[in-house]
């Protein structure tokens, strides 16, 4: 066991990988030589060679693309986009193309490509650095969509997604790169090295895709949460003295519905919280599941804790965050009895 | 045995620890390019996109075709929007080292781009900027008061606080708003240049992009569409070697010019000594009027260098040799107009000194009026309300409730 933050503990995922299985590639912009901009890739060149670890034009339609059609060849690629606020010029590949392949091949083709992609607010990089969208992709048939709050989840997730033979977009909450973050940026600074979460194993480990991890246990609520919310919800909880039961979903397609709903019908109350925008947002479905499911078990409406239905604005970070405080008035909502 | 396939990986001429080399840069000798009528066709301009378009030469003289014979006073003011852009850079990026702005780019290196461009271009031509065009702002006369206030998201940020501080725009000077995402305003520019031409108007578009974004689908749709419309509009490329770590062999400069995508789509590409204050005027002047008498558009591409870091964010230090910018060949513009303008009797070190000193001052007291507009972290602040505008033209019930729930949350 080491003490690793998050960017350590994928690298070190990556790393493993590079090494066990030559058909692994690493692809990106800055990636190679310099390692990446958030230095996901630190060293991984100098040690796999620039025919593995390959720094590419700034065109991210075109790195998706040239990776599907390295992994329709028999690699596995694994690609960087800088960030997921630039993702979108490789959407209609992701989309018309790398979800459907399996599919419209009748299974004689498919792509197992992992897409990673830093994404989510905080740290003060105004629209184009901040965004969370994994909505809009968990909606698209045919890609799985993870997302790990922590070091240890991120490695072990991270291995499983590479060796998994469908396409993964793979994003990182990089306000969680560094430490756990209950969502008060006056704070100092916690680093990984003193949670639990940051003692990561050195060597190969997977965690499968599809089963949340319950934080903790607690009986009143449920929170079901994922990402950079994880701690924010589990701070705001503790605030109000609430036995709350907080999972984490790690993946989003597949989804743990069984955990989900085994804990709602434990505690007949619940809150989706997450840090993008609400309308049409993963929260949504998430409020469907359980509305299905549980419905007979409910003892309050869901209440769903999200980022406005904006653009992330530069001045006005926090005020648009979803904080300790936007979590509070939903659980306290929740509480009330009926 | 049947030769094998092989990846290759463009070269890169100097890694940290390594010795400059810029043997790669294919120089052509000041006034040595001939200069051809604006109306020429595309495949009687071919020379232009491979070779380099040069007016100042080693000693200080204007030489050759392209050689702009603009006035002292037209020098003088070029030179002041440099020194300006360059000092403005300096302090504003001294003012986010000391945490009162949060991000900073600078166009160290770069500023006869933005500078003799601008000039070139009448007012009414609009303008989309990248985000190291900040001479394009000032050659508008876009108070520095006005640009500072945007870098602190202030109560007089012309973005509400929406924006990353450098993400100017105005609309009265004809600036379009830049973008955080590389390259989507070039094929925009194409757009608006073409309903220029719908409309029957006489004003051009000109749109800048780094090297490394023309790596870019939009950079391709921009010249395809250019060229079918035969749009009035320049499309400059300012390769200035490095995209962050990248070298510029990685968006393909390496077996071609970026120019050279021009007469590829069909239309004059232009490379030029991006340091060379005259020539880059000259080439956006011959575009401009190519442009304006139904020549259609012209890709440029300015050879320069990026002097300081990507930006507030990065170290070069990490990936390209120390000393780099001391050994780029095409030397420094503002040196070099400089110098030019002594030669010719029009300037002093004195002067210089003089400008210097009073343009400091400028910037100095320019700070001190915008921060009293309240900066980052201290007031007077952005009203938070604002972040729900503008989402809409009308505010939709949703932020409506929203912004009900925001003002609860924050009482
Ligand atoms: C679509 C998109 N992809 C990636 C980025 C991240 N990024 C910002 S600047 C930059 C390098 C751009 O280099 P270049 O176009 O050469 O311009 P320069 O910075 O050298 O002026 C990158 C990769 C981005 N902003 N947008």
């Amino acid at each position: 066991m080491a003490n690793m933050n998050m960017i350590q503990a994928l690298t070190s995922a990556m790393d493993i990988m590079l090494g066990k299985d030559p058909s692994v590639i690493l692809m990106g912009e800055d990636i190679g030589y310099f390692g990446g901009v958030f230095r996901a890739t630190e060293g991984l060149q100098r040690k796999y060679g620039e025919h593995r670890v390959i720094d590419t034009p700034i065109a991210e339609g075109g790195i998706v693309a040239a990776a599907i059609g390295m992994s329709i060849n028999g690699l596995r690629p694994v690609a960087e986009i800088q960030f997921a606020d630039y993702i979108y010029p490789g959407f209609d590949q992701i989309v018309s193309e790398l979800a459907r392949i399996r599919y419209r091949t009748a299974g004689d083709f498919f792509a197992p490509l992992t897409i990673r992609t830093p994404c989510g607010g905080g740290i003060r990089g105004g629209q184009t650095h901040s965004q969370s969208p994994e909505g809009i992709f968990t909606h698209v048939s045919g890609i799985k969509v993870v997302m790990p709050s922590n070091p240890f989840d991120a490695k072990g997730l991270l291995i499983t997604c590479i060796e998994d033979d469908d396409p993964v977009v793979f994003f990182e909450p990089k306000r969680l790169y560094n430490g756990p973050f209950d969502g008060d940026p006056t704070k100092p600074a916690v680093p990984w090295n003193a949670h639990p979460k940051g003692q990561v194993d050195e060597g190969y480990y997977t965690v499968p895709l599809g089963k949340a991890d319950i934080v903790r246990t607690g009986s009143e609520v449920t929170i079901i949460t994922y990402g950079t919310m994880v701690f924010v919800a589990a701070a705001a909880a503790a605030a109000m003295n609430l036995d709350a039961e907080i999972i984490d979903l790690r993946s989003l397609v597949p989804l743990d519905v069984d955990t989900i709903c085994t804990s709602v019908r434990k505690t007949g109350r619940c809150v989706v919280a997450h840090e993008a925008t609400r309308f049409s947002g993963f929260g949504a479905e998430l409020l469907s599941i359980v509305q299905e499911e549980c419905f007979w078990d409910l003892e309050a409406p869901i209440q769903r804790v999200t980022g406005w239905d904006t653009p992330y604005p530069h001045a006005f970070e926090w005020e648009y965050f979803p904080g300790q405080a936007r979590v509070s008035m939903a659980l306290k909502t929740v509480m009330e009895p009926a | 045995m049947p030769i094998k396939s092989r990846l290759h990986l463009p070269h890169v001429p100097a890694r940290p620890g390594e010795k400059p080399d810029f043997s790669y840069v294919q120089i052509s000798p000041a006034g040595a390019v001939p200069r051809p009528q604006v109306n020429a066709l595309v495949k009687d301009v071919a020379h232009l996109a491979l070779e380099m378009v040069r007016v100042l030469d080693d000693n200080a003289d204007a030489v050759g075709a392209w050689h702009p014979h603009l006035d002292a006073s037209e020098l003088q003011v070029g030179l002041r929007h440099m020194l300006l852009t360059r000092i403005y850079d300096e302090r504003m990026q001294r003012m986010q080292r000391g945490g009162k702005i949060s991000f900073y780019i600078r166009s160290l290196g770069e500023e006869a781009v933005s500078v003799a461009q601008g000039m070139a271009l009448s007012p009414s031509d609009m303008l989309f900027p990248g985000y190291r065009n900040q001479g394009l702002q000032i050659v508008r006369g876009i108070p520095l008061v006005n640009l500072m206030c945007q870098l602190l998201s202030n109560t007089r940020d012309m973005c509400k606080g929406r924006q990353l501080p450098v993400m100017y725009h105005s609309k009265a000077n004809n600036l379009f708003s830049i973008s955080g995402n590389l390259a989507t305003q070039f094929p925009q520019a194409v757009g608006w240049a073409m309903a220029a031409a719908i409309k029957g108007e006489g004003n051009l578009a000109a749109t800048w992009i780094g090297e490394g974004s023309t790596a870019e689908a939009d950079f391709h749709h921009a010249l395809l569409f250019a060229s079918v419309y035969q749009a009035p509009v320049i499309l400059n490329v300012v390769n200035n070697q490095w995209a962050i770590s990248t070298f510029q062999g990685y968006a393909g400069g390496e077996q071609r010019s970026f120019a050279a995508r021009g007469p590829g789509y069909g239309m004059a590409g232009i490379r030029v000594d991006g340091n060379d204050f005259l020539a880059v005027y000259s080439v956006t002047q011959w575009a401009a009027e190519r442009a304006r008498t139904g020549g259609g558009p012209t890709l440029i591409e300015l050879v320069t260098y990026r002097g300081a870091a990507h930006s507030t964010s990065d170290d070069p230090a990490r990936y390209r040799a120390k000393d780099d910018a001391e050994h780029w060949p095409l030397g420094d513009p503002i040196i070099r107009l400089k110098a030019h303008m002594i030669k010719i009797g029009e300037w002093s070190e004195e002067r210089h000194e003089a400008l210097v000193a009073e343009l400091e001052a400028q910037v100095v007291s320019s700070w001190k009026e915008a921060v009293t507009f309240g900066t980052l972290n201290e007031g007077p602040k952005l009203d938070s309300d604002l972040m729900f505008e503008d989402v809409f033209k009308e505010m939709p019930e949703n932020l409506q409730r929203q912004q009900a729930l925001m003002r609860k949350e924050r009482s």
